[in-house]
């Protein structure tokens, strides 16, 4: 695995080393392993119930592994008080909150804090900086709730940016997005993390908007992962030990369909993304 | 110039000790509301918020019944029943409504049982009126103290958690993950809508709470974008209800040649709905909700 000894000596934002996790008897995680370093962009790749909420959860120490360590720049203990940036799947942003996109980018900086919070330049300022860089100025006054789905987005990404996180953790950004707004989004974290050397760790279940960007892939399917680069892992050989039988990995017109081999092609649907 | 004068502020207006008391424990109460209620709506809690007010209703009734204060009872099984809905809340939503609508029901229940016994008991029928309509024309000047004591109470428990009171309110997710005790931040504005329903239930009464405490909200929301400003707003619609409404009630005894109060729950409630129709007029509205 030279792939491995390289990232060891880039500087490893996180490792997670042989997480598992089982919920009400059912085993969610198995010993998943892998490791993002900084300015990779990294999909947490494979189907609805694979367990990617479950994993972020664990890596954000929402959720305790049943086994296995968490490391984030190389400290494994107090895991909530590492700069771990982090847009959640669902926030339902009310359009009757008097909330706007600017207020939401300060409460990343400092709702954390405890009382009252006084004016201040300098966090205006970077406020202000930071929704420049997601491109959000046009709406930064406007009402959160009255935003579209792509510019919520990106104002959520700017919350988790402003505290200047070393990681970036996003939960299905793409799941509600048209295609334009999702390769718009899928383009401002690729330069966020190129630029600011910000580990991003997003996971989707559909990886086509996001193959033109990513270092690379861990792809998750029943509670295991395979992970390295992207033609590594999203091939015939790596993905049909990963699902425990034989599924074939197609490219047709720079798109990536993963069906099921041909032995169970008579009898089983398409599986698995797109 | 002054015929004018004199039409609004009728004889004694401002000479009244039971104005000046009114004034004082109906502003307090109106700020509680506000700045508590724009939370409550922003939580999307309006029908904990009320079902808080049935809750406090009995709780007066029973400190009624037992001879205390009542604002004892309105505030004590408030902070009981608040409690009792955060332990509810943990749980899914529809859920949680259900829990909410029977907790009300029984608490009507039990208001109903303990006006009855109190109203047999004594022979004061003012007790239901009291209750379940308030009474801030008859509080006395002892109370005072105690109103100013458990309005601070509150407005301090909401400034400390301010932020991430916001935070978790957009999303308990991202305030867990930024090592939030959300749970607790929970339970500390729970403390504060049981405390200002309560404060409420004694000035407007506890069937009435509610419109004082979502009604000044619910217009800020619609008027400004910014968290701050309709905080700010809400105090100002919901103090000058308040005391508009006071002063119509202490008018209302020269109107007509009845010579008797319509009662000040009913002017000020009457004055926020005013506020919310006009809030919702194209031009003045900013929200979308």
């Amino acid at each position: 695995m030279t792939d491995d000894r390289t990232l060891s000596a880039a500087a490893s934002i996180l490792e997670v080393d042989q997480i598992s996790v089982a919920l009400a008897g059912r085993q969610i995680l198995d010993q998943v392993s892998f490791r993002v370093a900084a300015g990779e962009f990294t999909g947490l790749i494979g189907p609805n119930g694979a367990g990617k909420t479950t994993l972020l959860r664990v890596i954000l120490g929402l959720q305790k592994p049943s086994a296995g360590r968490v490391g984030v720049l190389g400290q494994r203990r107090s895991l909530r008080h590492q700069p771990i940036g982090y847009v959640p799947q669902k926030v339902l942003l009310d359009p009757d909150m008097p909330m706007r996109a600017r207020d939401l980018v300060a409460l990343g900086a400092d709702g954390d804090r405890y009382g009252l919070r006084l004016p201040s330049r300098p966090r205006a300022e970077a406020v202000r900086e930071m929704l420049h860089a997601v491109d959000a100025d046009r709406f930064a006054d406007a009402r959160v709730g009255n935003l579209s789905g792509g510019e919520q987005q990106r104002v959520l990404i700017a919350q988790a940016l402003i505290s200047r996180p070393r990681l970036l953790l996003l939960d299905e950004p793409l799941a509600n997005l048209d295609l334009r707004s999702s390769q718009e989004v899928v383009r401002l974290l690729a330069r966020i993390a190129r630029e600011q050397q910000i580990a991003v760790l997003l996971s989707a279940h559909e990886m086509n908007p996001l193959l033109p960007v990513l270092d690379r892939v861990v792809y998750l399917a029943g509670g295991r992962a395979a992970s390295g680069a992207v033609d590594e892992v999203i091939s015939t050989e790596t993905l049909s030990t990963l699902y425990g039988h034989n599924v074939e990995v197609l490219r047709v017109q720079g798109r990536v369909l993963v069906v099921a081999g041909e032995a169970e092609l008579a009898d089983s649907p398409l599986t698995g993304t797109d | 110039m002054h015929g004018v004068y004199s039409a609004v502020f009728e004889p004694g207006f401002f000479a009244s000790s039971q104005v000046h008391i009114a004034v004082i424990v109906g502003g307090l109460v109106a700020i509680v509301s506000a700045i508590t209620g724009v939370f409550t709506v922003m939580r999307g809690q309006s029908f904990g918020g009320h079902a808080l007010g049935d809750v406090s209703a009995a709780g007066g009734a029973g400190a009624l019944l037992a001879g205390l204060s009542p604002v004892v009872g309105f505030v004590g099984l408030g902070i009981v029943g608040a409690g009792a809905m955060d332990m509810i809340g943990v749980r899914r939503l529809r859920e949680r409504d259900l829990a909410t609508g029977i907790v009300l029901g029984t608490a009507i229940g039990l208001s109903a049982l303990f006006l009855h016994l109190t109203t047999t008991g004594t022979a004061t029928t003012g007790a239901t009126q009291q209750v379940l309509f308030g009474s801030i024309f008859s509080t006395p000047a002892g109370t005072i103290p105690v109103v100013v004591a458990l309005g601070v109470v509150a407005l301090v428990a909401l400034a400390a958690v301010y932020r991430p009171l916001l935070l978790a309110t957009v999303s308990p997710d991202i305030a867990a993950a930024r090592g939030i005790r959300v749970r607790a931040v929970g339970l500390a504005y729970m403390l504060a809508l049981a405390v200002s329903v309560g404060l409420s239930s004694l000035a407007i009464g506890a069937i009435l709470s509610t419109a004082l405490l979502i009604g000044p909200a619910a217009v800020a929301l619609r008027v400004t974008n910014r968290t701050g400003r309709a905080l700010g707003l809400a105090c100002l619609f919901g103090v000058a209800a308040t005391w508009a409404g006071i002063l119509l009630a202490y008018d209302s005894y020269y109107w007509g040649t009845a010579r008797e109060s319509l009662p000040v729950s009913f002017f000020i409630v009457a004055l926020v709905f005013a506020a919310y129709a006009v809030s919702g007029l194209p031009g003045i509205r900013r929200g979308a909700g």
